[in-house]
């Protein structure tokens, strides 16, 4: 085994509150458009937070209607998301050997549409009603299994699960299976739709949740003094991963490299971050070691940022102490909510989009940055987008649970 | 009922459930080998039969359907 084996990106996809694509996403993301609205049915009146990330595209126009029936919704987009990476990495028609394709699609919550939908059944019209397709749709492994059925993978089909850290996490499994020669291909990413009144309700009671009601597109803020909880989105994202030499010699084209990654467990609490992000800056230095990089080598940090008041703090105090003040921080979640355990893979598409297009998204509503000394410190791009020089941009994604990715990726 | 109108009927059903052309669901074909209809499926379709004709079809009895027409032919038999 080679852990210095070069991973490349080959394939980029994406479903979002943003777009039905990766080019109408990043260009939403660019133009500064926010994907957040507030729900108007009978249901939300009772509850405190009242603001998701809707998908701009149904599925339904992007799925065809039987295939559909049998997916979860969580399943349904991720599907979308693996087929135009694919179809984006052209190794469908490279002649690679099905058993040499994996696939790692991570979820943080799973099928729970189908498993709240079908209690309903249940409780209505009896045992007998349950549709026979529940389970296939209810299970967390559901995403990553539709998926290596529409790309025919046989070479292994995961699934992490770590909450919010879910599909940067199955980046990050990806990379591993390439090293260690498992396969020749493998399709990564994350998945998220669970926009019901039961999650909805859940993450308001743990005052998770942005109240701004009134101004749904300003609700999500990042860093800003007046933040005060994520906005729920819905989605899917997935990269192709191959080794360099590989994608050399199928002539694929390379959108960037994935250099680096790291995991590790704050071992602190069952969901407050540690207050100054010892876990995640543990994982942001492991992950350049990774990338045989060091601090002065990255310009660019997509964070995880959800607009927590505990979350941010806690990960600007460790992007400071593991990268630094020079860096150019991003908060995307600010348009996109927070996609859950399709964040991190999103995140990467857009880490990656930067360093290919040379440019820095900007960080939406962040009018008054928090006193908080390392977001202070930190040179958070806000307003509009900054065009500059980038050469090696981190991502990182923490969950519930104490989980921390960070992914280090360097231009092609 | 006739057996036109039980096939009319199931073939909304495999249309509604499993994608199938209505002109393609004659009796000769076979709900697996031809259809691409699988078990989870037929347990779908068995409980559209059960909703549409009032013919239910138990568990051991939806193993020895294997064609359009030995549908046909149970709900025909079957129905009150």
């Amino acid at each position: 085994m080679s852990t210095s084996t070069d991973v490349v990106v080959t394939g980029l996809g994406a479903t979002t509150p943003l777009g039905g694509d990766v080019a109408s996403t990043w260009e939403a993301l660019l133009a500064g458009r926010s994907g957040v609205s507030r729900i108007t049915d009978d249901w939300i009146k009772e509850f405190p937070a009242q603001l998701v990330a809707r998908l701009a595209t149904d599925p339904a126009e992007q799925i065809d209607r039987v295939r559909a029936r049998r997916l979860d919704r969580s399943q349904q987009v991720a599907v979308i998301a693996a087929e135009e990476a694919w179809r984006d990495s052209g190794a469908a028609d490279a002649g690679i050997a099905p058993e040499r394709v994996a696939v790692v699609i991570g979820t943080g919550i799973g099928g729970a549409l189908t498993l709240l939908g079908q209690d309903d059944v249940l409780e209505e019209k009896g045992p007998k009603r349950v549709s026979p397709f529940t389970i296939p749709m209810l299970m967390p492994n559901g995403p990553a299994a539709a998926v290596g059925l529409a790309i025919g993978a046989k070479g292994g089909v995961h699934a992490p699960v770590s909450a919010c850290a879910s599909g940067a996490e199955a980046i990050r499994w990806g990379l591993d299976l390439l090293r260690f020669d498992r396969a020749d291909v493998v399709l990564v990413g994350g998945t998220e739709a669970c926009i019901h009144p039961l999650p909805m309700a859940g993450f308001a009671a743990m005052r998770a949740m942005s109240t701004r009601n009134d101004e749904p597109e300003r609700a999500s803020r990042p860093f800003d003094k007046a933040r005060d909880g994520f906005v729920l989105g819905e989605g899917a994202a997935c990269l192709v991963l191959e080794r360099a030499d590989t994608a050399k010699a199928r002539g694929a084209r390379v959108h960037a490299r994935l250099a680096g990654a790291a995991g590790t467990a704050d071992g602190y609490d069952l969901v407050a971050p540690h207050p100054e992000g010892e876990g995640a800056a543990r994982a942001i230095s492991a992950a350049l070691r990774d990338a045989g990089l060091t601090p002065a080598d990255i310009q660019h940090v997509n964070a995880h940022a959800t607009s927590t008041p505990v979350g941010d703090t806690a990960e600007a105090a460790a992007i400071r102490s593991s990268l630094g003040e020079h860096v150019l921080v991003s908060a995307t979640k600010s348009q996109t909510g927070h996609l859950l355990g399709a964040a991190g893979a999103l995140e990467s598409v857009f880490t990656i989009l930067a360093l290919r297009e040379q440019i820095v998204p900007a960080t939406a509503n962040l009018d008054d940055p928090d006193d908080d000394a390392a977001v202070q410190s930190l040179d958070i791009v806000r307003h509009e987008p900054r065009r500059t020089t980038l050469t090696a941009a981190v991502n990182d994604s923490f969950g519930f649970g104490g989980h921390n990715i960070a992914l280090v990726f360097t231009t092609a | 009922m006739s057996r036109e109108d039980i096939q009319t009927g199931l073939a909304e059903i495999l249309e509604e459930v499993a994608g199938v052309t209505p002109a393609d669901a004659t009796p000769e074909k076979s709900f697996t080998d031809d259809l691409d209809v699988d078990s989870l499926s037929m347990v779908e379709i068995a409980t559209a039969v059960e909703d549409k004709f009032g013919v239910a079809i138990p568990d051991d009895e939806l193993g020895n359907i294997k064609t359009v027409g030995d549908a046909i032919s149970f709900i025909e038999k079957n129905q009150g």
